[in-house]
């Protein structure tokens, strides 16, 4: 065992990078929790959205134009969600599970002709002087824009729920659906809009796996992402940057065990790996106690009845 | 203007008739699907749907569907009963590999003594290591309302990584030829669980029937399973009856982590064969379907459980004559419960024009 050849500025550098797609599917999916719309479908939207992104990308040569039709395809599976939800009052627990085993087959599907090819590269930002700092630089200033992008989301979305008239809205919905009708407000409108968005932003996520994580496509590789991403929303007790410091502690934790892998330490693989979803249960039994932030209306079905 | 009208009852005729109008739905746009991958659609709804049945290799395939059926009813019977209840156990998967772990350990560990008390055995392991694992979301749920979604479905990643551990370790055929996986039980004549091959008979099949026997007498003759309604339709009026809900999630989770135990004991003893890294197969997910596309009615299951258990072989045989690609009957089968939830909607309203009326 050589812990010593774990490199503790790659380690943050490369945490941040593994923390990305759980941040981009948190952040939209708390959201739309806080619409009063639980999905359970994150995994199955950034799954699709990793075959759509890489698909797209290796069409295209273009990451970007990848992670627009990313969150493009992870909305347009949302979409097939909120119609069941909203439209149709199915169940969400049911209509989420459906989404998750639907988008797992979908994607395998699609992405028959994609496994084993990889994908062109993401590019970094680098920023001439910034991006040279010794410790910082690389920390700071040498990721790809879409980590970026991630935590702007994080920022503008903490914005928009607490300083804007559409946060407010969006909050009311959530609270209470019968008070925001009787105020006028189109509930299943809004709910809408924010499952849309929030299945880009899984969508996003999914492609931030297959085009830069790893980057490859494999079946099944976004490996309960999603649903960890579930319990991370649970964690940050409804608050965007509580998300951002939730999601990097499980960065953490995964970079940390691959880490380990390599140094040869004398904990087997599997036992490793199997960490992250150990921490994610007792993150879970430590917070579940106080439920007092969770949007009153949360996974209720609304119908006006008049 | 269509507006949605909601029923006073749920309406029996439409509970009934969503089932079978999803199928077709789903059989309709199913063929869309493979029309799109460039196969014949009614060549291949044929060749799912009745060549397993009625073709010319039929008697080949029948045996399958008991085979296929039984873990599948199995399964869906215990999620059934949370599910009724809103306790939602979505970690079977993980469930069924740790029954089978536990009882193919059990059986591994008497090797190679014959005695007739070495396969019962085997079935108190498994049931054991399903309940336990399920205990788990359950005990969390009931002390620190922790949400047993998220924890079960965590569980079955964890279950996984304990699968390939064991069947590179531990449980590793000593010789194998250093190849993965355990001895082949089928070949430990005191360990095996099928009863006759040649008809697809195991002891899955029949514990399958018993299981939901068992959840018919619960549900409509027992206290308990009344409970379980109750919970589900009317939370607050159980809790007024006297419904302890923290027994009843112990109760539901326990009842389905033994039922996906048993499954997962009796597909390894018999036929899996082995513990090996890709030993589960997705029963444990395929059952949530079952159990909604049942209506969570032990009858329905075993429907509906059959109808998957069909796909299943008819997938396969579409996969090696029509090169249709195995995940495509995944989609299928997703599908098919989206339909299910999108037309469950007429259950429960009545579907209304009306003027658009000036507010």
């Amino acid at each position: 065992m050589d812990l010593s050849s774990i490199n503790p500025v790659l380690l943050v550098a490369s945490l941040m990078v593994a923390a990305t797609p759980i941040l981009l599917a948190a952040i939209g999916e708390l959201v739309v929790e806080k619409s009063g719309v639980l999905n359970l479908g994150v995994e199955g939207m950034m799954i699709t959205g990793a075959i759509s992104g890489f698909a797209i990308a290796v069409e295209t040569g273009s990451p970007f134009l990848g992670f627009l039709a990313a969150a493009l395809g992870g909305a347009v599976l949302s979409l097939l969600f909120a119609v069941l939800t909203q439209l149709a009052l199915a169940n969400q627990v049911a209509s989420g599970l459906a989404l998750t085993l639907f988008g797992l087959g979908l994607s395998a599907l699609m992405g028959q002709r994609y496994v084993g090819i990889k994908p062109p590269p993401t590019p970094d930002l680098d920023i001439p002087i910034l991006s040279d700092i010794p410790v910082i630089g690389p920390i700071l200033f040498g990721h790809d824009p879409v980590l970026y992008l991630g935590i702007a989301i994080v920022a503008l979305v903490w914005v928009m729920l607490k300083f804007t008239r559409a946060g407010l809205i969006l909050r009311a919905v959530g609270e209470s659906h019968d008070a925001a009708h009787a105020l006028g407000y189109k509930v299943v409108r809004i709910r809408i809009l924010a499952i849309l968005f929030g299945g880009a932003c899984a969508g996003l996520g999914g492609a931030y796996i297959s085009l830069v994580r790893v980057p490859q496509w494999t079946e099944g590789m976004t490996a309960g992402v999603g649903w960890i991403a579930l319990a991370l929303v649970v964690f940050a007790s409804w608050k965007p940057w509580r998300v951002l410091l939730g999601a990097y502690l499980f960065g953490g934790i995964t970079v940390l065990q691959l880490n380990l892998q390599a140094a040869g330490v004398a904990i087997p693989v599997e036992y490793l790996a199997m960490s992250p979803y150990i921490v994610t249960i007792l993150v879970l039994v430590i917070l579940s106690r106080d439920k007092s932030n969770a949007p009153a209306s949360l996974g209720r079905i609304f119908h006006a009845s008049r | 203007m269509i507006v949605l009208e909601k029923r006073p009852q749920p309406s029996q005729a439409w509970s009934l008739a969503t089932p079978v109008l999803a199928v077709l739905a789903t059989m309709l746009f199913g063929g869309l699907l493979f029309a799109v991958l460039g196969k014949n659609p009614v060549e291949a709804i044929r060749t799912i749907f009745w060549d397993p049945l009625f073709g010319e290799f039929a008697f080949y395939y029948r045996p399958q569907l008991l085979v296929k059926g039984a873990p599948l009813v199995l399964i869906a019977i215990g999620l059934s009963l949370g599910f009724k209840a809103g306790i939602w156990n979505i970690g079977a998967e993980g469930q069924y590999i740790m029954g089978a772990l536990c009882g193919a350990g059990i059986g591994l560990a008497f090797y190679p003594l014959d005695a007739v008390y070495v396969f019962p055995l085997m079935v108190l392991g498994g049931a054991f290591g399903g309940w336990a694992w399920a205990m788990i979301p359950a005990i969390l749920k009931v002390r620190f309302g922790t949400n047993e979604i998220l924890v079960s479905l965590m569980l079955v990643y964890v279950a996984e990584q304990l699968l390939a551990s064991m069947s590179l370790g531990l449980l590793k055929n000593p010789e194998g030829f250093g190849f993965p996986g355990s001895r082949n039980l089928n070949e430990y004549a005191s360990a095996t669980s099928w009863i006759s091959q040649d008809i697809g008979m195991h002891w899955g099949v029949v514990a399958a029937f018993i299981a939901v026997i068992f959840a018919y007498v619960l549900l409509n003759r027992h206290m308990l399973g009344f409970h379980i309604r109750l919970t589900g339709d009317a939370p607050r009026a159980a809790r007024f009856a006297g419904v302890r809900p923290a027994r009843l999630i112990l109760f539901c989770l326990g009842t389905s982590g033994l039922l996906a135990g048993l499954a997962g004991l009796f597909e390894v003893a018999g036929p899996a064969g082995q513990v090996s890294i890709d030993f589960n197969v997705g029963y444990g997910f395929t059952a949530i379907i079952v159990a909604f596309l049942g209506r969570l009615h032990p009858v329905g299951i075993l429907l509906a459980a059959g109808l998957m258990a069909l796909t299943y072989i008819g997938g396969e045989i579409a996969q090696s004559q029509l090169g249709l690609p195995a995940a495509a009957i995944q989609v299928f089968q997703g599908m098919l419960l989206f339909f299910l939830l999108a037309l469950d909607v007429l259950t429960n309203y009545r579907i209304r024009m009306r003027m658009r009326e000036v507010a």
